[in-house]
Formats: C-alpha cells, structure tokens, sequence
C-alpha cells in the first residue's frame, strides 16, 4: 500500500500463462490424427483430400460459431438441427419465386434463421427461460413448420446457383473450395466481433457473471437477443451451403449437426459455463472433430465403432483440460 | 486461565493457496466455557482458520488437538461429528429444502431407511426454541425466508449438533438488533453449560460484551492472545495493522449553501416494504452518509436510486428536474450520471477471472469505442490513467481481476466508475474487508471527488468512517431515515442511539 | 401456515402436471372414435387406456430417469441411448422359457445401471459438466447398441408370451405397464426420495456447497442419480422391446427419447436449474407429452403436425412459468 506505481503495468500476461491448453492439445490432436490417417492411406495427406475435409469441415465450423457465441454467454442452443434445415429449405424455396428470388436466396434463408434465434433470446433474455428448453421448444416448432410446408416429403426445390456457388464450388484457384472462403471471412469477423469490439467483450462479461455486466450499465438482455439472433443466422447459413452442396435441401438434414457442434466448441476450450474461450480453439475443435469423422470412416470403420471412438475420444480429451475446482 | 488441559489446541498450522499464504504457524488454544474473540483485519487468516478447524480446508502443515489428541479432519461432516460446529454466514443452508430438513441436515432421524419426518420436526422446534427463534415455522422453505430468520436458523441448526466448541464467523452481521440480544442470551448460557465459543467479528462492542479472550491476527500468523479487557481499542488495532495507527481522514469542505439546486434529490421514495418514505438531498460537493444497522433499507436506497428496484414510488430529482430511472444503464447515462460501487464486489462489481483490463473499462465500453469497435490507444491510455490515479497494485492489466489483493479489487472496480467522470457517486459499504491502508487512500479519494464536484452518498457500517468523512449523516431505521445529523452533531453516541432508535439518548447526544 | 400449505406449494408444480395431464386425456378418451361407436364401456375405455399407457409409459420412464439427474441440477442427455441399447439388449436375452426371459430382463437392467453408473463416476470423479459427458457417453452407448443390432431384428427364441404379458392387462382393466409404473414410483421414488440420500440428492441440486458444508452424501447422491436415470431408461427400452418384440438402433428415436424426456420433465415441474421437482411430475408430464399426439389422432389431424403442436405446448408451458416474472420487484433477482 506504500508502494507507489512507477511506470506503467505489462498489458500481456507473460507467454507461459498466455498459451491456452485447450487449444495447443486440440491442436496436437489434429496432427496426431493427420499421422494416423496417413498411415492408413497415402491420399490422406494430399492437397484435395486436405481441403475435401476443410469444405465438410466449413459448414460445421460456421454452424459451431454461433453455437460458440451462444455458449460464450453460458447459454446453449439446441434449435440448430432444424434452424439449418430451415435455413436450407427456405433458401431453396426462394428460387421458385424467379430470378430475383434466387438472387435473394441466400439472405432470405439466413433471415429466416435470425428470425429463429431472435424467438429463442427474446425467451432466454426476457422471458428468463432456460435455453436448454425455450431452444428445444423452437426446434419442435421449426420442424413442424417445416414439416407441415413440406408435406413430409423430401422438398423438390432445387438449390439456386448463388447457393450452389459458395457451397460446392471453387472459384479461386488451387481448388480451395468456396465453402472454406466463407468460413474463413465468418470466422475472421467473429474473432474481430469478440476481441476487438464492445459487444465482444459484454459477451465474455455476461457469460461470466451476469449480474456485474448488468450492474455496470450493459443492456444484458438485448446484447442476449442479439447474440442468439446471430447464432441462428450463422446456423440457417450453414444449412444454405449444405444445400448448396448437396443441390438440395432434405429433411433431418440439420440433425448431424447439433452434438457436433457443440462438441467441436467445448473441445476447442470454451467452458460450457460461459465467459471463456476463444474462437481459434473452436477452429481447432472443428478440424478436430471434421478429421476424426473421416478419418474412422477411411478405416473402414463400421458405424458404431466410430460412434464408440468418438464418444471416448471426447471424454478422454475432457478430462484432459476441462475439468472443474475440487471442492477443499 | 482456569487450571484444566484446553479443548482444543492447534500448532504450527500453515495453509498456502497459490502463492498467497493465508496461515503461517498458526496456533490457538480454546478452553471450554469461555468466549474467545479472534480479531484480525480481512486476509489477516481468521476465515482460513476456521475452514481448518471445520473441516472445510486441510491444511498443509501443523497439528490439532482435540482433549489433548491429535485430530484430523476429512470434511466437515467429520468435524461435526468430533463436537466442532461453526455457523457460517448462511453459506450451509440449502434454500429448496424447509427449516426442518436444514436444521437435521447432516444426521437426519430415521426409521426404516427413510427420514423420519416427525422426529425431525421435533428436533427442529427444539433447536430453535434453544435459539430464541421459535417464530420460524419448521415446515417453511428457507428461501422464502429473510436473512436476519436465516441466519437464526443456522444458529439453529448449528445447536442441534450438539457441540463441544461453536464458532461464529460473522454470524450476527444479518441480524436485527432483538435477534442480537436473544443470540447474546443464547452465547451466554452456552458458555455457562461449559460449552467452548470462538467468535470472529469486527464489531468492537460486542466482543466487549461477550469475549473472555481475544486472540490478534495479522498476515496468518498469531500477533498475541490477551484476556479480553487488558488491552484499549487503540492498542488492539495497532496490533491488527502492525503499526502505529491514526485515523486520518481529510479535512471536510465547509457547509454548503442551502440555496444551491442539489444535483440529487430524492423525495417520498417507497418501495414496500424495505423502504418508507424517504427523503434527501445531495449537493454538489457534498459527502452524504446512510447511518443506522444493517438491513434498515440502505442497501434497497441505493439500488432504487440506480434504477434496479421496480415498483418505486416517490420522486427522483436530478438537477432539479424529476427523472425516471429505470434502469442502471439509464443512471449512468451522461444526463445523469450516477455511479453505484456495489455491495459485493466479488459477485456484483468484477467478473473475477476476466483481466483487469477488460474489467476496467467494462462501464466505459461506449466513450472507449467508436461504432462499436474499441479504441485500443484510447483504451490503453485511460487505463494507465487510471491505475495511476488510484495506485492499484497489479501484475499488470492483463492478468486477472481475481488474482488481485480485495482493496485492489475495490479499487478496481471504483476505477471502473471514474472512468465516466460520474456526477453522483453512490457508494455500498466500499471499505468492508479493506486494508487500512488502502481505506485511507479511499477517504482521500472521495473528498477529492466531492471536491471537484461529485455528489457523493456513502452508506457504511463503520462510525469512524461515516463521522470522519460525511458533511451530514442519514441514520435510517427501518426503511426510512430517522434522524439527519449534520457537522459536529455526528457523534458516535448520536449514531448508536438513532441507530438503536432510542429517543431519549438521541436528545441527550445532541445537546 | 397450515401444514398443507406448504405441502401445497412444495407439490405445485407436480400437481400442475397431473391435472394438465388429466384434462388432455379426459379429451382424448371423450372424443376416441373406438368409445364413440361402441360406447363408454369399461371394455373399450381400458382398451383405448391400455394402448395409450404402453406408448406413454415408455416415455415416462425415460422421463423419470432424467428427473433424478435434472433434479441434482445435471442433465442426462444419453438417456435416449441408453433406451435403444436397453431395446437391443433386451431383444437378445428376453428368450427362451420364461425363467430366463426374466433373467434377460433382470440383465437388461443391470446394463442400464451399468451405463447409468458410468455416466455418474465421470461427471463425479471426472469434475465433467454433464451435459458434455453425456453427449459423449450417449454416442457410445448408441455405438455398442448399434454393434448389437445393425439392423432392426429379434432373436428365434424370443419369449413373446412374457411380453405380451407386460404389454397386456391386469384383471383385463388395468394396463400391465401403468402397472409397473405405480409400483417404481411406490419401490423406488418414495422411498428414495424420503431417504438421506435423496434429500442430498434435492440439496447438491439446490446448493452443492451449502450440501457440501452440511456433511450430506453429495458424491453417493449424484452417483445413484445417474445410475437410477440408466436403470429407468433401460426400462423403457425393456417395454419399447415388449412391444414390438425386436431390437432396433435407430439414432432419431434415441435423440428425440432424450429430448422429449427433457419436454416431460419440465412440463411435471422439475426445475432444471435443480433442486425442485418430483419424478411423479416427470411422469405425468410425459404422458400429458404423449397424449398431444393422441389428441392430434382422435380430432383427424395429420400425424405430420405433431412436431409443431409438441413444440407450441411445451413453448406455452414454459412461457407460463416466465409469468412470475412480473412479480420481480429488485431486477437482480432476475440473474442467477
């Protein structure tokens, strides 16, 4: 209390502290699996089988950013499954409505999954209803909805070519697919939305302790709205590629991708209690779990092998670097 | 000292957390039927100590005795078991479960495997027949409870367990002033039946009232154990803080004129039922002071003036002209410009494991960006400002806020505020837990604020603080303000009596 | 205040569940178009009845199963799994004569707790959040029940005879499988709710620390959460194996198990942040859950609406609860 500060204090922590666990393991786990795969096959390093997994591997990381916004803030969304199916099908519907539909397709579909996640944060926010439950009940609704336009039959509209451009081809050359391109713009404004602005840092605030961020004068409940508006965006535009990818949309499609997501975030180092994490890690997290997938199947692995691995895997990494406090 | 072996005894206890460490060879003797009184400033070991005599921490070092044998124990149900019960400040109490179930928590009755739930709820009328709290229903879930019938129940509960040796943590800071007579009855007669009473508080009188021996710690080690009486407060203090002690506050600014529009004025605020008509004005410059015991609506006055609290009545004057508040987004808006330092700055002022950095300029987000974006240069210099100003020791900004001293959190979080230059200060007890040290660059700080303009309104629970830094005091008593003292009339005596709500002292004091 | 009233307010939210269920099946048994033409008879009622409870019970068992864990404030979100590796099982060992079939069945259960058992020393000695251990603990449980039946199919010497007993009725009225319900709510859930460590089980879901310094059995508690969750899932599947006399691993019927189970224990009351809730409510929320699609049935609207009218009802449920929030005077009692 005597000691005076005389120059001014460090702004980075010293290197040793800085380096985040999570994300160097998922990290060493990716090249593990790299030298696996390649053991197994000699394509499994080659530059098109490379970026194959990086295109399969962009729709889900895309999806996991607003998942990972969503889990930021110490909350969950498990509307994904049919807020990407909605996302497709609502885009593919555009194109029937001639070529300016088309043209507004990809849009039209990502609004459709804002207007999803604005239902889930005005509940989660407002309402103060646990997301886990407000999020599954507009799952069911989402499906129903789509369900009832559908008819229950698989949707005939086929993708507009806007779609079909970002999510199968490529168009820069060196046959980088187009997915990744958009990955990589998503994921840059993301890391530029939680580092670098003010809406960022009230995120970590409110996931670590929502009460201080509201008694500092944070408009908690509307930067809540927005944050689960985003994430719904983010996961109908990841249906609006897989759509484009696949020429069309399909029922169920958004299914594969709930567990996955929300595993490829915590994986990456982001607590499922909130307030911590950073998107590189949920990059790493994606790879990750984009590799294991495929890297079970070139093993021939028969589909509840690769469900068993994968299950072990993730407990096995878990306990590696997300455990909680002993109580003494 | 009476001539028999003491109950319990520990030697050579260190407990390190980190690299910070809380207990360095400490040691304790306690005697039954005897109040011993542990003194100590926060930090200082005395709750380290009790979560090792409970059972709630293991220590890395040392030894305890308990009837001359050594004892260790694995958690606190163990150490409940050996006879050593501790009441907790309402930390053991699960609020989805009734009275009844709390009070048998750790050795419910049984019959055929399942709980007994007759038996149960005898053991729980008598046990807070013992307390002196026999208003409380058994049945009642504890969180439809307030925290003075709370805490009465984990004095309760703390009974039922039969102990050899009870110690108080704080125990009676949520208490009203009846509760604190009858806990007091209770002490005594525990102390009669030869039962052994470690009691932490820092309320001077009452360990006056109730200590046998007192025991000084300061840095986790054991400065001396005296036989209460022997020593003055003065020399008690100098003690606790290791060095010779002078309460030194600024000199206070002269009265204000009365015809200056107060920057804040409040008139027949209600909120039922915590708050009853009350009225106030805050001039520019002005240090007003909310007086009185715990719970009396202070905490409630604060919290409606920042706009939390709905369903307010009353008017809010701000430059003379009313405002709604609804929000404390709205309170820290530039035309209002209001500041509250919260009650808890762990919970409520800081996100503890995010960096100093971020935590700094947390309330300041909007004058720090630009669309949105953060001005790092910006940023940077208004924090180095800041840490400059208020002389917050850290490791620098990036680590994180919960690796800091509590009086460097508190700094920290009164930084945070400075930050948007407020107008209106409002402040909930800032100093409790605090250093000396850094309470004294506190004082210094809010009477240069009040100098440069700020209307400021300290609630403390510390007289000291309220007659050596407050132009005038507000001694609320039950949701409203029972007496306004101003100048020389706050007096410690005056204080009490209108805080004890005793008419004819008050009169006496103020002649 | 009286005794009952604090009974009352304890009960609310089960007793909520019980007359929302009621009503929904009053409806669904007025307007059944079996009653309407052959008449409310106690032949056709405790048909209809009998029909509806094998369907609900499944779920309701799930439902149970996961009141135990939300109730510790976790989540078990493998219970679904656990359903279909109990139905795959069980389409193996429910077979030969009878005293081995009841073996199967005894086996089957042990496997669910076993499961269960997993799922609670990782969260417990793993220091795990359980929403992610059981995402991952589910994919291997539906992994090994996959491995079991890759494709949907019953062993030769399946004991029907048993199964249709359990699927059948008691006395000809009353349904074998709301039966067994009664009697797990009876053997299981009362006793262990009364017991010490089901009140430990209420207290680490209301305060872990306020359980932790009251010395109260936190660890044992958890354990046997998540062990009766499996042994409760398990018996679902055991009846979705009655049923349809074969063993099938279908990933959908898993995940929607799971979070239907979530539905139903929310629509019975419990609270998911813990601590308040009974597996009674659990129950009657699932079959109020099921009987939506009943309703959907007996009014001729296409079964392709279900999923929306299930998520409108489960959304008014929950937007009910926000109601309370009017009554919010200190805004800071609206954050944890």
């Amino acid at each position: 209390m005597t000691d005076t500060v005389t120059s001014t204090p460090a702004a980075r922590l010293p290197l040793r502290q800085r380096i985040d666990l999570p994300v160097v393991t998922a990290f060493a786990c990716i090249v593990l699996l790299l030298i696996l795969g390649s053991l197994y096959s000699p394509n499994f390093l080659s530059p098109q089988y490379l970026l194959q997994q990086l295109k399969v591997g962009a729709f889900l990381g895309i999806i996991a950013t607003g998942m990972m916004l969503v889990i930021l803030l110490g909350q969950i969304d498990l509307s994904v499954p049919w807020t990407v199916t909605l996302g497709a099908m609502m885009g593919c519907a555009a194109a029937s409505w001639g070529p300016a539909g088309a043209a507004l397709a990809i849009p039209f579909g990502i609004l459709c999954g804002v207007a999803i996640g604005l239902v889930n944060g005005f509940g989660v926010a407002y309402l103060r209803i646990p997301s886990m439950i407000i999020t599954l009940a507009v799952n069911s609704v989402a499906q129903g909805l789509m369900v009832a336009y559908t008819g229950g039959f698989a949707p005939q509209d086929s993708a507009p070519y806007p779609m079909k451009f970002l999510g199968a081809l490529s168009s820069l050359g060196f046959g980088i697919p187009n997915a990744v391109l958009v990955w990589i713009v998503v994921g840059a404004l993301a890391v530029f939305l939680l580092t670098r602005t003010s809406f960022g840092r009230a995120v970590y605030g409110i996931g670590n302790r929502e009460t201080a961020a509201y008694l500092s004068g944070v408009p908690t409940q509307r930067l809540v709205m927005i944050a689960f508006a985003i994430s719904g965006g983010l996961a109908a535009f990841g249906g609006v590629l897989l759509a484009g990818y696949a020429g069309k949309a399909a029922q169920s499609m958004g299914d594969p991708y709930l567990l996955p997501s929300i595993a490829a975030v915590v994986l990456g180092g982001t607590s499922i209690l909130g307030g911590r994490g950073s998107y590189l890690g949920t990059v790493a997290g994606v790879i990750l779990i984009t590799l294991l997938q495929s890297i079970l199947s070139v093993m021939q692995m028969q589909e509840f092998g690769r469900q068993i691995i994968y299950g072990i895997i993730i407990v096995a990494m878990l306990l590696l670097y997300g455990r909680d406090k002993r109580l003494r | 000292m009476p001539n028999s072996e003491p109950l319990f005894r520990m030697e050579g206890i260190s407990k390190r957390y980190g690299g910070v460490r809380a207990l360095e060879e400490a040691d304790l003797e306690v005697w039954p039927g005897r109040v011993h009184a542990i003194l100590g400033e926060n930090g200082a070991g005395k709750s380290t100590l009790i979560k090792v005599m409970s059972g709630v921490v293991a220590p890395d070092a040392g030894r305890m005795l308990l009837d001359g044998r050594e004892v260790s124990f694995a958690d606190p149900a163990a150490a409940n078991a050996a006879g050593v019960v501790c009441i907790f400040q309402e930390l053991s109490l699960i609020p989805d479960l009734t009275v009844a179930d709390n009070i048998v928590a750790s050795s419910p009755p049984k019959r055929f495997g399942m709980i007994d739930r007759a038996a149960q709820r005898r053991l729980a009328e008598d046990a807070l027949r013992r307390a002196g709290a026999e208003d409380i229903h058994p049945s009642a879930l504890v969180k439809d409870l307030p925290l003075s019938r709370r805490q009465m129940v984990e004095i309760a509960k703390a009974l039922a367990r039969k102990p050899r040796i009870l110690i108080l943590d704080e125990a009676t800071s949520a208490l009203t002033s009846n509760d604190v007579i009858k806990v007091f009855e209770v002490l005594k007669r525990l102390r009669s039946e030869g039962i052994a009473l470690l009691y932490i508080s820092h309320r001077m009188h009452e360990i006056a009232e109730l200590a046998d021996d007192c025991t000084v710690f300061r840095n986790g080690r054991k400065i001396a154990t005296y036989e209460a009486g022997t020593k003055t407060d003065s020399e008690v203090v100098e003690m606790m803080i290791g060095r010779e002690y002078h309460h030194v506050f600024p000199p206070k600014s002269g009265a204000k004129q009365p015809s200056d529009t107060p920057v804040l004025e409040v008139r027949n605020l209600s909120w039922s039922p915590r708050l009853n008509d009350v009225s106030l004005t805050a001039h520019a410059g002005e240090v007003v002071g909310l007086g009185g015991l715990d719970g009396q609506g202070q905490r409630e006055l604060l919290l409606a003036l920042f706009g939390v609290l709905r369903g307010t009545s009353g008017q809010i004057l701000i430059d003379g002209k009313p405002i709604s508040i609804k929000s404390p987004r709205a309170a820290k808006s530039p035309g209002i410009g209001m500041a509250l330092i919260p009650e808890d700055r762990k919970t409520e002022g800081l996100m503890l494991p995010m960096s100093v950095r971020d935590n700094l300029t947390f309330a300041a987000m909007s004058q720090l960006s630009r669309g949105g974006i953060i001005d790092r240069a910006a940023e940077r210099s208004a924090i180095d400002e800041m840490i400059r100003l208020l002389a917050i020791k850290t490791d620098g900004t990036a680590v994180p806020a919960g690796s800091l001293s509590g009086g460097n959190q508190q700094k920290l979080v009164i930084a945070k505020w400075l930050l948007r230059r407020p107008r209106i200060i409002l402040l909930n007890d800032p100093t409790r837990g605090i250093d000396v040290g850094t309470k004294q660059e506190l004082y210094q700080l809010l009477r240069r604020l009040a100098d440069d303009g700020a209307a400021i309104i300290l609630y403390s629970t510390d007289y000291d603080e309220l007659i050596g830094c407050c132009d005038k005091v507000l001694v609320m008593y039950d949701g409203a303000v029972r007496r306004k003292l101003t100048g020389p009339e706050i007096t410690e005596r005056a204080l009490i009596a209108s805080a004890l709500n005793i008419d004819a002292e008050v009169r006496e004091a103020a002649q | 205040m009286k005794e009952w009233r604090f009974w009352l307010s304890e009960q609310r939210g089960t007793l909520l569940a019980v007359a929302l269920f009621v009503v929904m099946f009053s409806i669904y048994v007025g307007n059944h178009p079996a009653i309407i033409n052959k008449g409310f008879t106690v032949d056709t009622v405790s048909n209809v009845v009998q029909t509806a409870a094998n369907k609900g019970s499944m779920l309701a068992f799930v439902a149970m199963g996961q009141a135990f864990v939300v109730i510790t404030a976790g989540i078990d979100l493998s219970v679904g799994m656990i359903f279909l590796l109990a139905n795959c099982l069980a389409s193996y060992l429910v077979a030969g004569p009878t005293a081995l079939a009841l073996v199967g069945v005894v086996g089957t259960l042990a496997a669910g707790a076993l499961c269960g058992a997993v799922n609670g020393l990782i969260v417990i000695f793993g220091r795990l959040q359980p929403i992610v251990v059981t995402i991952a603990t589910g994919g291997i449980y539906y992994g090994i029940a996959l491995w079991m039946r890759p494709n949907p199919g019953s062993s030769p010497g399946f004991n029907s005879d048993l199964a249709d007993a359990m699927t059948g009725k008691l006395f000809d009225i009353v349904p074998t499988s709301l039966v067994i319900l009664l009697a797990t709510v009876v053997i299981i859930w009362i006793p262990f709710r009364r017991s010490e460590v089901g009140r430990a089980m209420y207290a680490t879901g209301s305060s872990q620390i306020a359980a932790y310094m009251s010395g109260m059995p936190i660890r044992r508690a958890k354990f046997l959460a998540y062990m009766f969750s499996g042994i409760f899932a398990a018996m679902g599947g055991l009846l979705l194996t009655f049923t349809t006399y074969s063993g099938e691993a279908l990933a959908a019927d898993g995940g929607n198990y799971t979070l239907f189970s979530i539905a139903a224990v929310v629509l019975g009351g419990v609270s998911l942040f813990g601590g308040r809730g009974s597996a009674v409510g659990a129950l009657f929320g699932a079959l109020a859950f099921r009987a939506i699609g009943d309703l959907l049935f007996v009014f001729a609207i296409d079964a392709l609406w279900q999923p929306l009218f299930q998520g409108v009802v489960l959304f008014v449920a929950v937007s009910i609860g926000a109601a309370r929030l009017f009554r919010v005077r200190n805004r800071l009692d609206l954050f944890g």
